[in-house]
């Protein structure tokens, strides 16, 4: 069964090499261009992990994290939170909040790819 | 059979031999550090050097005339021997400090270290002590003539009808002399201490002491059989029995003032402050002093009226003077060694006086008089010799002789019409005058220079008209009548019965008046006048001695001199060896070396003062230091100048409050600004971080689609260019945000290069449109351009301004409404002021965003549904381009009403900005413009 994949980041062009690139590793991919949008999204499109960034006005990637463990239904959701580099703390922080795994912009799309799919791997 | 004048000779000779010998030992002794005289029984012994000629020969002829009219010589210092403690003590203790060598040096460095002052005192001194000195004289030599020939030749033989050469009293004013000389200035070093003297003075109050008791022993018991004989014996010759009364020992008012009058001398007769103050080793051999010196005078006192009774009952004729019964009675008795030992007695009684005396006068008169004189009439300065101790020596010397020449001419004056005891009250009357000045100078911190000068000049006046020239006249010198009826026949003016006050004897007399007006002007003077700085000061460690250490010493030199200057001028007076021990105690107690530390501070200056004045007076002290630092003394203007700075303290406190107050706003203020670089630093760390954010998103995206083409080369036509042109404007966002970041640092550090031209704003404005118009028919946009009003030019950088109309404008486009997008950009002129709006039709700026925006990275794009691609720098930059130019930026919007830019700049005068405005340029359009405006 194809694992579904929620990108969620405010700049376009960012979303636009995320889609490219989990298209390309063969998942079903969603966009959500904010933290609000991001909050419906997640709940009708049920995904098997999010990509999500952190810098993002208004509702930010942390209080999406939040929501989404909040959320018994999403209890299976990984998320892969998109962080800057040198912010330690708010690696620390996303992954207290339930992240499952961090990575750092700009990153490698290959192992961007690799980290995605080794998330999806656990259980 | 009489003593041959050869064997006299001898034995005094002899005794004096030993007395040196005494001197030497002592002093080898002191040099060596094993003082003989540091005990409180040989300061005792010294101290009894108040029992002179007077006491050995004069006292049995007083009690023979008057009874027991010869105690209150004694009473008076056993009294005031009882309050030593309170003021001998404190005498003591201010003259060690101070390093006071004679009572004239007292005075004078209490009243300010006045050399008047000194010199008024050592003038008092020799006047009034000279009287004394011939009192010695005059025993002396009637002593010897009653040893050398018998006793009645003494009492009768009138010394007016001798020439000088064939006086005795001549040539015993010449060995005395010489014997004074001998002990009292052999040392070079004239340092104020004596050891050997003091030791040779006791030894000679022991000698005359015991010749007094052995003589009173053999008059007492081997002439007569006991007191009781004597006095039972003289109780009945009807002449004598007065002498058990107080008939003729005189009223009690005549007691009272003479011990008062001998309280006073035994403290301040030169000779009795020179033992009893300066040659005083230890302050706690005072204590000790005073009940011994009482003892000594009881002792010496017993067979006093045993011997003047005696002398009665043995010479009823009255041709024996009574004077001489010491003598007289052993040789009558044919005990010629008893005579000769009482004779030595009196020898060392009156040596004692002189030599003791003598050295007090001739410290005094060198230093206070002469040193002074020389110093300040130039003929002694520093440079031109170097010796000065051998000068010293030398005036001191002279002023021995020539006193005791001074003492033989009164003594031939006066002749014998004088008893040796009321020759002694003179003398005592004249050092009585030191009391006000001193008493007040210990005690009464307000009496002042003016005051001390007053009172002794004053007091010395009236001692000198009431007693000194009553008894020149009284010997002939004077006219008689001066006494009987006052000069000039005017009875008020009777020195012994001055404006009619009569009743009194003379002696009690004259210190009625001398006192009345020393006392009176010393005080009122001291309450009127005022005190200089130096007075002040010195009044203060006077009279609280007991409260001060030696370092609260007030500085009275301000300025610095170096240690081998202050070294050479101690070396003129004392020996190097001294000198030495004296700086390198000073240096110990400081932690100082010499070699390293050769400025001499104030301090060190007034520790030279102090140690040179106890060579050579205060007042001299102070010349000659103020000779050798580079600077005079602070002087008395300044002093004064001092005085008043300091009264102004209370305002200058005044001032500091309100100093205080303005340094605490300006605390606050600093405390404010502190806060604010606090926060401008924590601004400038939000804009790294958010420039690195910025920065780090174009590079996440150019980085995600290099590496996805990399990875995909056979990726369609399409995707690959379309993923080609995000990495360009990815790289164009970067770059506009690197320009960004740098116009800012540079427009914020004030480097930005500005190129200066006369601008037409409509050109301006239709270039900048013109470069954004296929984007705004991309966008579907309406753009409305309302340039029709004529306007003047401004002077600006055109680049700068074009890139705040690009801003202004692209952020208009993006900001436009989705659908019917329009843009109205106008350009007008009111008050001299040019200004551009561009408004948009999009959905408006909230009022409390609209200064935000102005913000750096505040980019307000909440209302959005995509975030702006701002670089959030855009609105930062114009707003300081157009503030640098003298404008206004800002934006005037309601929301959903679209947002209004507007800008504006100030018109510029034509010819008001140099080359660049040509008055030529300007368009017809502009002068009518003005023209119309100026007519409508």
């Amino acid at each position: 069964m194809t694992k579904k994949v929620l990108i969620v980041d405010d700049e376009a062009n960012i979303v636009i090499s995320l889609e490219f690139l989990m298209q390309q590793a063969g998942y079903q991919v969603e966009i959500a261009r904010n933290g609000e949008d991001a909050l419906t999204v997640v709940n009708e499109f049920k995904p098997d992990l999010v990509l999500l960034d952190v810098m993002m006005p208004k509702v930010n990637g942390f209080d999406v994290c939040q929501k989404i463990r909040d959320n018994a239904e999403l209890e299976d959701t990984k998320i892969i939170m998109l962080t800057a580099k040198g912010r330690d703390v708010e690696v620390a922080k996303g992954m207290a909040l339930g992240a499952n795994s961090y990575v750092i912009k700009p990153f490698s799309t290959k192992q961007l790819v690799l980290e995605v799919q080794r998330v999806l791997e656990e259980s | 059979m009489m003593l041959q004048g050869g064997i006299i000779l001898f034995v005094s000779f002899a005794y004096i031999g030993i007395l040196f010998a005494i001197a030497h030992y002592s002093d080898k002794r002191a040099d060596a550090g094993r003082s003989v005289i540091s005990n409180p029984y040989i300061y005792s012994l010294s101290l009894a050097v108040y029992c002179t000629a007077w006491t050995f020969y004069g006292s049995v002829g007083h009690a023979a005339s008057t009874g027991i009219g010869f105690l209150p010589i004694y009473l008076g210092p056993t009294l005031m021997a009882a309050l030593w403690y309170l003021v001998m003590r404190k005498i003591i203790r201010i003259s060690k400090l101070h390093h006071i060598t004679s009572i004239a040096d007292f005075i004078s460095s209490r009243y300010g270290k006045s050399s008047s002052l000194a010199g008024l005192v050592t003038i008092i001194a020799v006047v009034g002590i000279i009287p004394y000195i011939s009192l010695q004289l005059e025993a002396v030599s009637t002593s010897f003539a009653v040893m050398w020939e018998h006793s009645e030749i003494a009492a009768t033989v009138p010394r007016n009808n001798m020439t000088i050469f064939s006086d005795t009293a001549f040539y015993v004013a010449l060995l005395l002399a010489m014997f004074a000389i001998i002990f009292g200035t052999r040392h070079l070093d004239t340092t104020e201490r004596h050891e050997g003297l003091v030791a040779a003075i006791g030894f000679e109050s022991i000698v005359k002491l015991l010749a007094f008791l052995v003589v009173g022993f053999y008059i007492t018991y081997g002439i007569f059989n006991g007191f009781g004989d004597i006095f039972t014996r003289a109780s009945q010759v009807p002449e004598l029995q007065t002498l058990f009364t107080m008939e003729n020992a005189g009223t009690y008012t005549d007691w009272t003032w003479l011990m008062f009058l001998s309280m006073m001398a035994i403290m301040f007769l030169p000779r009795q402050f020179q033992m009893t103050v300066v040659e005083n080793v230890n302050e706690k051999h005072l204590d000790k002093a005073i009940w011994m010196l009482p003892l000594y005078l009881l002792l010496i006192n017993i067979f006093v009226l045993p011997i003047a009774l005696g002398g009665r009952l043995l010479f009823p004729s009255g041709v024996v003077d009574a004077d001489t019964f010491v003598l007289t009675i052993p040789i009558s008795q044919g005990q010629e060694e008893l005579a000769l030992l009482v004779f030595l007695g009196g020898l060392s009684a009156a040596t004692g006086m002189v030599i003791v005396a003598t050295v007090s006068l001739s410290t005094m008169v060198s230093n206070e008089l002469i040193m002074p004189a020389l110093l300040h009439f130039g003929p002694l300065r520093l440079s031109k010799s170097r010796d000065l101790g051998g000068v010293l020596l030398t005036i001191r010397r002279s002023t021995i002789i020539i006193v005791l020449l001074l003492g033989y001419v009164y003594f031939r004056a006066t002749g014998t019409s004088y008893t040796l005891v009321s020759i002694g009250l003179i003398s005592f009357a004249a050092v009585a005058q030191f009391a006000p000045s001193i008493f007040g100078g210990i005690y009464w911190k307000t009496g002042n220079h003016l005051g001390a000068i007053t009172g002794l000049s004053a007091g010395f006046v009236m001692w000198t008209y009431t007693l000194f020239l009553p008894s020149l006249a009284e010997s002939g010198y004077l006219s008689p009548s001066f006494i009987a009826s006052g000069p000039f026949g005017i009875e008020l003016l009777k020195p012994y019965a001055l404006l009619g006050l009569s009743g009194l004897n003379p002696i009690t007399h004259s210190l009625f008046w001398s006192m009345l007006v020393n006392v009176g002007g010393y005080m009122i003077l001291s309450l009127v006048g005022r005190q200089t700085i130096i007075e002040h000061s010195q009044a203060a460690q006077f009279v609280d001695i007991y409260k001060q250490a030696e370092d609260n010493d007030i500085r009275l030199w301000r300025s610095t001199s170096s240690v081998p200057v202050i070294r050479s001028i101690l070396e003129q007076f004392l020996s190097p060896a001294r000198v030495d021990e004296a700086l390198n105690q000073y240096a110990q107690k400081r932690n100082l070396d010499w070699s390293k530390d050769d400025v001499a501070d104030t301090e060190l200056i007034n520790y030279a003062e102090r140690l040179l004045a106890g060579s050579v007076g205060s007042a001299s002290a102070r010349v000659l230091i103020a000779s050798a630092v580079k600077e005079e003394p602070v002087s008395m203007d300044e002093m004064m100048y001092m005085l008043d700075e300091t009264s102004k303290v209370i305002a200058y406190s005044r001032e500091l409050e309100q100093k205080s107050r303005e340094l605490e706003l300006a605390t606050s203020e600093l405390r404010a600004a502190n806060e604010q670089l606090k926060q401008v630093d924590r601004l400038k760390d939000d804009f790294i971080s958010t420039v690195t954010h910025e920065l780090r998103t174009p590079l996440t995206s150019i980085r995600a689609f290099s590496e996805i083409l990399y990875d995909n080369p056979d990726l369609d036509s399409a995707q690959r260019s379309k993923f080609m042109n995000i990495i360009l404007k990815e790289n164009e966002r970067l770059t506009r945000l690197i320009n960004n970041v740098l116009d800012l640092s540079k427009i914020e550090s004030g480097k930005m290069e500005w190129h200066l031209t006369t601008l037409d704003l409509k050109e301006v404005i239709e270039e900048s449109v013109a470069t954004v118009e296929q984007l705004i028919k991309e966008e579907n946009i309406t753009l409305d351009l309302d340039l029709s009003e004529p306007t003047s030019l401004t002077v600006s950088d055109r680049d700068r301004i074009t890139q705040v109309l690009l801003n202004l404008l692209s952020n208009a486009i993006k900001f436009c409404d989705r659908e019917n997008g329009k843009i109205t950009v106008r350009l007008g002129e009111v008050d001299e002021q040019l200004s551009v709006s561009v408004l948009d039709n999009g959905p408006g700026i909230k009022l409390e965003n609209q200064e935000l925006i102005f913000d750096k990275f505040r980019q307000v794009g909440d209302t959005l549904t995509d975030k702006p691609q701002g670089t959030g720098l855009g609105l930062p930059i114009c707003r300081q381009i157009i503030t640098h130019f003298g404008g206004d930026l800002w934006v005037e919007s309601r929301p959903g009403n679209g947002s209004k830019f507007i800008f504006t700049l100030p018109v510029v005068a034509p010819n008001e900005d140099g080359s660049d405005n040509e008055p030529d340029y300007t368009p017809p359009i502009f002068a009518n413009g003005q023209t119309q405006k100026e007519q409508g």
